[in-house]
């Protein structure tokens, strides 16, 4: 029964609605694994990650373990963590550094950081007269297809052809450019602390919820409420009450009705923007004294560019969320059809006042920690979300929202005005996920 | 140290743990001095709150908004069941000023229950406790919990 389904996959989405199955049957989760997340760009890791040479971080690209290593040669390489002798996995540790080559734990067989085999004990009289040695390339660790980086930020593909992580990220690369641009130095560095939150649901509906509009009146309703509250008697007793009070008191002071006054693009390939609502610039001294900063590195035109773009989450589907004028991003790596994991990092502003960072961070603890007073309504929802469409109660997912008054240009869907909470972004992932299921044999 | 210091410790701290697994939010929040903080760093090789990736990183103002945010009857992961229960022991007074301010190390676990999941927390509580009129107060509670390094299943509610 189920092969018969499969093959006719394309038509588990329709344009304003999707089958369940396509967040419960494990053989689905399967084939997106191998149709997607093994074959598009998937985001490793940040460059200032790995600085020195024999530097690694673990990564997992779809189900696929990796490791992202800086090697000898300055490059980043990113690798199948495994030895190519008996399958022993290479490195155990989340990261850490290898030292000036990879030895394998096992037989002590030895690797370059670009994974070509260095060494095997005694090899002349192991392996004399085999197909087995220095060079037999089966004999070395496997590189990822193609790996590239963009302003830093490293992505992978485990599949040869395609198209290049520029032509795949198009215009969602504002994301990066956004962050970057931001620091005097034009370019940022990582924070070194991951935070791992796991989340009992697909992976699919952490991407959904990520631009979903009118959600976060409903959900974080309660934290927005008592931050306003405590916002309130802070500015009372001092004046002014820190800028980290309004990323939570946001989320009940801009009411349900208001949410249509925002706006998402969606582009091909299921990548989203929504533009940004929090009034990221205000006119306080730590801001102040940013921008002149920034008028002496990039001149008063180009800074008023910079700071005048106006977004809140960029969604590189399938497998990552940026908020670049915070400065931290989520990545999500799928554990299993109901089960996903999401690592959350940050990062600084090379040339950036401290309080700059310190906004950053405010929003990094408050709201992306494992303590998180808003992600912890969300995780609710999904679990519940992933339980309900587990039932027969009903055979699919609707995004009708404002389905039909979309605005399409250029290949870019806009809602249109006073439709930001329409579910234009869910439609534009399913599209992408059903070509990207649909076109792969 | 003497028994007197080991004995108002041990007190306090199985009396800020019943705060907790009773639910008594202002209570708790109460302990902390004006200026306390409430910190569980990300692993144990972090020496301060200030201006570092933290778990939890709360003066009392942001304890509040925790407080208030669990009491709103939106709370919608609040809605299910769910209870805790502490244990803390191996209470060592490192310090004891002559003002009777105390630093105090302690090791806890507690049990967490939501619905039908029963989850386990442990680790090292550091208590800088100033001695005050009305008992002590917590300038800085340092949380160094095991499991702070492991990947969170789901994630803390309330504190530790």
């Amino acid at each position: 029964m189920l092969q018969e389904r499969i093959a006719d996959l394309a038509k588990f989405v329709e344009p304003d609605r999707v089958r369940k199955e396509v967040y419960t049957d494990p053989q689905i989760f399967e084939l997106e694994m191998a149709r997607i997340h093994e074959k598009v760009w998937i985001y490793c890791g940040h460059e200032s990650q790995v600085p020195k040479a024999g530097d690694y971080y673990t990564v997992q690209v779809g189900r696929q373990p990796m490791l992202m290593v800086r090697g000898k040669d300055k490059l980043v390489h990113v690798l199948y963590n495994r030895c190519p002798h008996r399958g022993n996995m290479m490195c155990g540790d989340r990261h850490g550094n290898t030292g000036e080559f990879f030895r394998c734990s096992y037989h002590a067989w030895t690797f370059q950081h670009d994974g070509k085999l260095r060494s095997i004990p005694m090899m002349e009289s192991g392996y004399a007269g085999t197909r087995y040695g220095m060079d037999n390339p089966d004999c070395s660790m496997k590189m990822a297809a193609r790996v590239e980086s963009y302003r830093g930020f490293v992505f992978a593909s485990l599949a040869a052809d395609g198209p290049t992580l520029k032509e795949f990220l198009g215009d969602s690369r504002i994301a990066f450019d956004d962050m970057c641009d931001r620091a005097p130095a034009g370019e940022v560095e990582v924070v070194p602390n991951c935070f791992r939150v796991i989340q009992h649901s697909n992976w699919k509906i952490f991407l959904e919820n990520q631009l979903d509009a009118l959600h976060p009146s409903v959900v974080h309703q309660s934290t927005g409420r008592a931050a306003h509250e405590v916002e309130k008697d802070i500015a009372k007793k001092t004046g002014k009450a820190p800028l980290s009070y309004h990323m939570l008191s946001a989320f009940a002071t801009v009411t349900i009705d208001k949410w249509d006054d925002f706006q998402t693009l969606n582009y091909p390939h299921g990548h989203c923007i929504l533009t940004g609502y929090m009034g990221l610039r205000p006119q306080d001294p730590d801001t102040l004294a940013y921008e002149k900063v920034m008028h002496k590195a990039y001149g008063k035109t180009r800074t008023e560019e910079i700071l005048g773009v106006n977004i809140h989450h960029v969604l590189i589907y399938p497998g990552l969320s940026v908020q670049s004028p915070l400065q931290q991003l989520r990545a999500v790596r799928p554990l299993g059809v109901d089960k996903t994991l999401t690592e959350i990092w940050h990062f600084r502003l090379k040339g950036a006042p401290e309080p700059i960072y310190r906004r950053s961070l405010a929003y990094y603890n408050l709201v992306n920690s494992p303590s998180t007073l808003i992600n912890a309504d969300d995780l609710e929802n999904f679990w519940k979300c992933q339980q309900g469409l587990g039932s027969d109660g009903g055979d699919w997912v609707s995004f009708g929202r404002y389905h039909g008054r979309d605005l399409e240009k250029d290949g870019v869907v806009e809602t249109g005005p006073g439709m930001g909470t329409s579910e234009a972004p869910m439609r534009n992932q399913m599209k992408a996920w059903a070509q990207y299921m649909g076109n792969a044999r | 140290m003497s028994a007197k210091h080991q004995h108002a410790a041990e007190q306090f701290l199985y009396r800020q743990a019943d705060l907790l697994d009773s639910k008594r939010w202002q209570d708790w929040i109460d302990l902390f001095s004006a200026d306390g903080v409430y910190w569980m760093p990300p692993e144990p090789s972090y020496t301060t709150w200030d201006g570092t990736p933290a778990i939890f990183a709360e003066d009392k103002n942001l304890m509040t908004v925790r407080m208030k945010r669990v009491l709103h009857p939106d709370a919608w992961s609040q809605r299910p069941l769910w209870a805790t229960n502490h244990v803390v022991s191996n209470v060592v007074v490192d310090k004891a000023a002559k003002n009777g301010d105390l630093v105090v190390r302690s090791r806890f676990h507690m049990l967490e229950l939501r619905r039908d999941d029963v989850r386990h927390f442990a680790g090292q509580y550091t208590h800088q406790l100033k001695k005050t009129k009305g008992g002590y107060r917590i300038k800085l509670q340092r949380v160094d919990m095991t499991n702070a390094q492991a990947a969170y299943d789901y994630v803390l509610q309330v504190w530790v």
